[in-house]
Order: structure tokens, then C-alpha cells, then sequence
């Protein structure tokens, strides 16, 4: 429990008084100082004796190799195939087993993060915001989460009265058909990925297009016109946003010539470099329009709590809401693990995935990525919605399309050109970089040649524009 | 193509296909008829799927599903005094006739003719179809942008109205 | 015995023309039979899905080696399939909530100015 729970001293004694983290460990009790030294001196010895090891080569491809959990599988399918069993049974089995455990992972994976994702994310922008998150549920707030999803789960499930029974309880679970669908192509290792599809990208894409009619479902469903107008908002930003992300990955398919995700993260790891260097304004705009894809601040308009209470998911009580709310944040983490493959090198981190496990230094670019949403959200305001379409239609689509005309023709270039990677490569990204600011600026000053930009136009009160028929005076 | 999981995905997916393809044609709700489709257009993507048409089951899942889904949907949202209730005109008994003489027709090609040769391998489709849409067919590919684009600007000029932007939020798909 | 076994647990070019004619059947019913123009509208696709079946099984089990068509002509033909039905439908859509705004329906029995 905190002690300042009525502080009369001034935030920047506050912020002077708080220890930090290396003051509060040191101040722990000898014993689990000793505890925790032991486990850092053993964690150093493993990591010695790993290096060991990996130098040596005696790892590589082992079953026990766990820097690549696809090896286990690859030696289960040879002990199958060298038994004696039928041949039938046997590809079944082969065909079975990796998919069940690959399943498994990825619903875990997702389950794990619906359990912790809220704890981080509330804890994340109290600090932000100079104050604590929950502490008070468990220690330091651990169990919020778990006295959430109970506080939900025992609501009254109340249906409106002329709601379409069929499509009304459809939506909570269709919104997570994306979200859980999107994960399969992605690599986590060389040789773990749960579907390495040919079409990976167009995979991705088609899959991000399908949230759109779980969302317009809930809208109509619900019998609600508020709730039709919320769902309305939402689809038209969402299938607004589609087009930035498409062009964003054409200029990624483009320079590394494949659509498979697993040979994107390899044309990265061969070049010794991110597509973000590369291609900044793409992985901008694909971080962008993907906020407004999953409806999350600054782009949720279509759901935030002080403009339309819910929105699409207005009607809906206890868990079902609770699912949309959820969705939300797997499909926050879903987006990180697609930026990170796309343009952030995947599993690879030039020559250290040979010792640290590729899909932990995925999960921590994921990690990371996410960091930068909460970042995103706890400090911009949330954009009006006629101000999201502009943004989209008249500054994103025609700039990125420009800028993706720019991609092919170097592309081109880089596929002749017989120079080595440094000299190819960081023209390519100075070229990128200097014609994505001056498109940017130019676009702008075309855009906005018509307003004044340094007097902003006052907000005028409704009462002396005629009151409530002031759009009929503004219609003249 | 006897894998025994191409032969349970063929059979789940047809039959998921023609359930939901009776289901719009029984279904008494417009938007419930609209929800049946986009199964069946899900459907028939995995029926591509299992034909190792890669790159047409996503564009058919990016298209049919994703993006014509919405349109109909906003057409219905635009038609609000338009009747709901998916009702058939007098012509139904015809149109069901044909449409039995019409599959049973092919029905019986396929089962009659002996259809000969093994299925080609392919292994991925979509390298194969680029070479092609930018060689053999570019004049083909070009109209079908020039079609794209009428349609579009077609679609936005039939619905404006003359005097102000009144109908903002409209899918031009 | 074993004919009844390879007809049904073996996928030919077969099975896939008679599901690829059942949803052309079924797209012709609903596009004959329903009275709102979104319904149409609704047949049609499932009538242009039919066909893109029928092209996608015959480009799998080609049954002419000989000829200089290639593996995927069949796969072109459809991306072109869709471009267009894409292109229609949105017309045919436009269409419809122009009509609705004169007339107050899509209903396809009252649309029917040029008949007498």
C-alpha cells in the first residue's frame, strides 16, 4: 500500500523523493541479495557454457537444440517415419503433431497476453502519467486482470429487444478470428513458423480485411442507431486504413523480391540491415494506418469512452465486451510481431540469433513495438474522425503510392547494380529518407496552400451560429 | 490428389459451400443472407486452396470477402425503406428449374466424361502468374485497370448529388 | 468396391466441375428467383465463384499437354474475373441506391417502368 495517499508536497518533491529501482534493490534484505546474485553468477556460467557450445557447433540441429524448437519437430517426424507403423497412420501422425503444438503455442501465446496485456499496459501509462496503475489487487496489481475478467463474467447479459439473435452473438468471436489467424505465418526461428505460406503478405493483408464485418455485424446487430453510426465510423477508417498497409507491404515485397515471410526476415538478416532503414515512410505509414486497423488511440474514434460510450460494441454486456476490449490488445500485439518481421528483422539480429533463441529476441522486439504503442497512447490526443479520413486519402494513399513508385525503380537498380550492400543499400535509404521528407513537406504546403495555418479558425458557439438551425444557416 | 487432408478440406469445404449457398437462398433475412454469402465465399476460398491456387484463394478472400462484403452491406445500410425480407418474385419456380437443369446438365458432363491425366505440381502460383500478367496478357491487365478506374470514378459520379456533400462515407470499392 | 473407393476418396477433376455447376445452379436460383436487387446482385457473384472453380480445376488437371497455354492461364483469367466482378458489383450497387432514391425500393417487381 502507498503512503502518500494525500500529498500535499509538489509533484517535483515527489518525483525527487521516489527511489529508484537500484536504490529499492539494494535496500532488499541480505538473504534474497544472496539469492539473486547466486542466480545472476549461474545465469552467466550457462550463458559461458552455451557460448561453449554454439562456437563448437555440437548444437546444431539436435533435438535439443532450443534455439530453434522446429529441430524437436524435425525429430519427431524422423522417429515416425522411421517406426513401424502404417504409412498412413504415420503422415497423419507427422501432419498432426506439429500442428497441434503449433496451435497450442499460438492460442497461448495470445491467452498469455489477454491475462498479463492489461496489467502492462494500465501499469505502463500510470507511468506515463507520473502516477501508479492498480497495486492494490494482489501485489503490485497483478490480479487486476483476473478481478476484470471475474467482474465481467458475472455481469447480467442483457440483449436489446429487437436485436437479430443470429447476428448478434456472432461478432465477439469473429473479431478474434483475425487476431489468432494472423499469427500462422510468422517466423519465429529458421524452421519454426506455423504456416510458411508462399502468399504470406497477401495472407496478412486478406486476413486484417476480415475484422471489418464482424464490426459492421456488431453495429447492426445491436438495433441501436448510435451503435449503427459507431460501427458506420469504424468500417469506414478501417477500410480506409487497408490501402496504406497494402501499398506499405507491396514496397517491402518489392525490394526483397518474395512474399514469404520467412525469406523477408532472411533477405534482412543477408543484407545486414532492417527495411526500416530502408524504407522509413512505409513502416511509418504501416504503423500508423495499423492503429487505425485495430482501433486503437489516436484512432479509436469509432469506440473511445468519452465520444460514443462503446460505439459498435455499445450494446454488449459482461464478456462479450470484455472480448471486444480484449481483441484490442491482441491485435495491438499482433501488429508488433508483423512490424517487427516486416521492417524490424524478424528473428534476426545480425549474428546474435546463433545464440539467444530467435523467438525471444522476436518476443522482444515485440516487446518493444508495443512499448511504442502504449507510448503513442498515453500521450497524443485521439483524432476527430473527418480529420482520419483526410489524413488517409489525401495525405497517406497518394504519398506512399509515390513513394512505392520510388521503391520499384530502386529495386530495379539493386537487383543490376554489382556494388557491395553498404554502398547500394545506404543510397537506396539516403534517397528513401530525403525524398520521403521532401515529398512530405511539399504535399503539405499543396494540401494546406488555402488556410492559415499560424491562426487556427476559433471555435464558434452554436447559439451564435442560430442555435439548432445552424445548419441551415450554414446551407444559406 | 488422395492426401487424406485434401480429401476431408475438399468435402468440408463443399459441403460448407453449397450449405451456405442454400442457406442464402432460404435465408429470410436480407443481412442474414449476406452473412451466409461471405461463408460460402470463405468457402470457396479453401476450395482454391485445396486446387494449390495460393494466390487466388487470398485475392478471392481479400476481394469477394473483404471488400464486395462491405459493399453490399453498405448498400443495404443505404436502402433503409427497401424491403428486408429477402422474399422470391413470381419467377422462382422457373429460376429453380433452370438452375437444376443447369447443374444437373454439368453434373452429368462431369461424371460422364473420362477425364484423363494426372494434376500438374505446382508450387507456388504467384511468381508464375506475375511473369504472365506482365508478358503474354499485359494488354489484358491494362484494360482491367482502365476498367478499375471508370468503374470507380463511375461509381462516385453516379451516387453524388447536385447540390452540396451530403452523402460523405460512401465505399468506392 | 475399389471403384466406389477411388470415386470417393480419391479428388479428381470430377468432383470439383460438380460442385463448381451446384453453385453456378445455385447462384442462377437466387439470381432468377429473388425479388430485392442486392439479393440479384448476391446470385451473381456466387455464379462468377462457380466459374472461377470450374477455370481453377481445369488449370490443376489440364487435359490438352500439347498446347502452348501455359500452367496458370487459367489463374489469369481469374485474377481478370475478379477485377471485373469487383468493378460490376460496385456499379451495379451505385445503381441500385440511384434507383431507391427515385423510386423508394430495390424491389425488382416494381421496377418495371418498360414493361407495358
Amino acid at each position: 500500500m502507498s503512503e502518500n495517499t494525500r500529498s500535499a508536497t509538489p509533484m517535483s518533491r515527489q518525483i525527487a523523493e521516489h527511489h529508484s529501482l537500484l536504490d529499492r534493490t539494494l535496500a532488499l534484505p541480505r538473504p534474497i541479495l544472496v539469492m539473486l546474485s547466486v542466480l545472476l553468477v549461474g545465469f552467466a556460467m550457462s550463458q559461458i557454457a552455451i557460448g561453449y557450445l554454439v562456437i563448437s557447433g555440437q548444437l546444431d540441429g539436435k533435438w535439443y537444440d532450443i534455439r530453434d524448437l522446429g529441430n524437436a519437430m524435425i525429430s519427431l517426424d524422423g522417429v515416425i517415419q522411421n517406426s513401424e507403423m502404417d504409412s498412413r497412420i504415420a503422415s497423419t501422425l507427422a501432419y498432426l503433431i506439429p500442428t497441434l503444438a503449433g496451435a497450442t503455442g499460438i492460442v497461448s501465446i495470445v491467452g498469455g497476453w489477454l491475462l498479463i496485456g492489461p496489467w502492462v499496459e494500465r501499469r505502463l501509462i500510470a507511468k506515463f502519467q507520473i502516477r501508479q496503475g492498480p497495486n492494490r489487487t494482489g501485489p503490485f496489481g497483478l490480479l487486476q486482470t483476473l478481478a476484470d475478467a471475474l467482474k465481467l463474467m458475472q455481469k447480467e447479459i442483457i440483449i436489446p429487444s429487437g436485436a437479430d439473435r443470429f447476428l448478434y452473438f456472432v461478432p465477439p468471436v469473429a473479431v478474434f478470428i483475425p487476431a489468432i489467424l494472423g499469427w500462422a505465418p510468422i517466423p519465429w526461428s529458421p524452421k519454426m513458423s506455423y504456416a510458411d505460406l508462399d502468399v504470406g503478405v497477401l495472407f496478412v493483408i486478406a486476413i486484417s480485411s476480415l475484422g471489418v464485418l464482424a464490426v459492421f455485424m456488431a453495429g447492426w446487430a445491436s438495433n441501436n442507431h448510435y451503435s449503427l453510426l459507431g460501427a458506420m465510423r469504424t468500417i469506414a477508417m478501417m477500410i480506409s486504413y487497408e490501402i496504406p498497409i497494402s501499398v506499405s507491404l507491396l514496397a517491402v515485397v518489392l525490394l526483397t523480391g518474395s512474399t514469404k515471410l520467412s525469406e523477408i526476415v532472411l533477405w534482412q538478416s543477408e543484407h545486414g540491415v532492417w527495411l526500416v532503414m530502408l524504407i522509413p515512410f512505409a513502416a511509418l505509414a504501416f504503423l500508423f494506418a495499423s492503429t487505425a486497423e485495430i482501433n486503437r488511440t489516436p484512432n479509436d474514434i469509432g469506440e473511445a469512452e468519452s465520444e460514443i460510450v462503446a460505439g459498435f460494441y455499445t450494446e454488449y454486456s459482461g464478456m462479450k465486451a470484455g472480448l471486444f476490449m480484449g481483441v484490442e490488445l491482441a491485435n495491438a500485439i499482433l501488429v508488433g510481431a508483423l512490424m517487427s518481421t516486416f521492417f524490424l528483422g524478424g528473428y534476426t539480429m545480425f549474428g546474435l540469433e546463433t545464440w539467444i533463441p530467435g523467438y525471444l529476441i522476436l518476443a522482444t522486439k515485440i516487446g518493444l513495438v508495443y512499448f511504442l504503442f502504449v507510448w503513442i497512447r498515453a500521450t497524443l490526443p485521439r483524432f476527430r474522425l473527418d480529420q482520419l479520413m483526410g489524413f488517409a486519402w489525401k495525405f497517406l494513399i497518394p504519398v506512399s503510392i509515390a513513394l512505392m513508385f520510388l521503391t520499384a525503380i530502386e529495386s530495379s537498380i539493386l537487383v543490376r547494380w554489382d556494388v557491395p550492400n553498404f554502398l547500394s543499400l545506404g543510397l537506396i535509404g539516403l534517397v528513401n529518407i530525403t525524398s520521403a521528407a521532401g515529398l512530405t513537406f511539399v504535399w503539405l504546403r499543396v494540401l494546406f496552400r488555402d488556410t492559415d495555418l499560424s491562426t487556427p479558425p476559433a471555435p464558434i458557439l452554436t447559439r451564435e451560429m442560430g442555435g439548432l438551425q445552424a445548419a441551415k444557416v450554414l446551407r444559406g | 490428389m488422395d492426401s487424406p487432408g485434401i480429401v476431408i478440406g475438399f468435402y468440408m469445404m463443399a459441403g460448407l459451400a453449397l450449405g451456405s449457398g442454400t442457406l442464402v437462398f432460404l435465408a429470410r433475412n436480407l443481412l442474414h443472407a449476406l452473412a451466409f454469402l461471405v461463408i460460402s465465399f470463405l468457402s470457396m476460398a479453401g476450395l482454391f486452396l485445396t486446387l494449390s491456387a495460393d494466390f487466388i484463394a487470398m485475392a478471392q478472400i481479400l476481394i469477394y470477402a473483404g471488400s464486395i462484403s462491405v459493399l453490399m452491406v453498405f448498400a443495404v445500410m443505404l436502402t433503409p425503406l427497401a424491403s428486408r425480407d429477402n422474399g422470391n418474385t413470381i419467377y422462382v419456380l422457373p429460376g429453380l428449374l433452370a438452375a437444376g437443369g443447369i447443374a444437373t446438365f454439368v453434373g452429368f458432363l462431369a461424371l460422364d466424361t473420362s477425364w484423363s491425366g494426372p494434376a500438374t505440381d505446382f508450387t507456388t502460383t504467384i511468381d508464375l502468374i506475375g511473369n504472365l500478367l506482365l508478358g503474354k496478357y499485359v494488354l489484358a491487365f491494362e484494360i482491367a485497370s482502365v476498367l478499375l478506374l471508370f468503374a470507380l470514378i463511375g461509381a462516385i459520379m453516379l451516387v453524388q448529388t447536385s447540390s452540396s456533400d451530403q452523402e460523405e462515407g460512401e465505399a468506392d470499392d | 468396391m475399389t471403384e466406389i473407393y477411388e470415386l470417393i476418396f480419391e479428388i479428381g477433376l470430377m468432383h470439383y466441375l460438380i460442385v463448381s455447376g451446384s453453385v453456378f445452379g445455385l447462384g442462377t436460383a437466387i439470381a432468377l428467383g429473388k425479388r430485392s436487387a442486392i439479393a440479384v446482385l448476391m446470385g451473381i457473384e456466387l455464379m462468377l465463384n462457380g466459374s472461377i472453380l470450374a477455370l481453377l480445376a481445369f488449370s490443376r488437371f489440364p487435359q490438352n499437354t500439347s498446347s502452348d497455354a501455359g500452367l496458370v492461364d487459367g489463374h489469369v483469367f481469374v485474377v481478370f474475373i475478379l477485377s471485373v466482378a469487383a468493378a460490376e458489383a460496385a456499379v451495379a450497387l451505385a445503381l441500385s441506391v440511384l434507383v431507391y432514391r427515385k423510386r423508394e425500393t430495390v424491389d425488382l417487381d416494381r421496377i418495371n417502368l418498360m414493361r407495358w
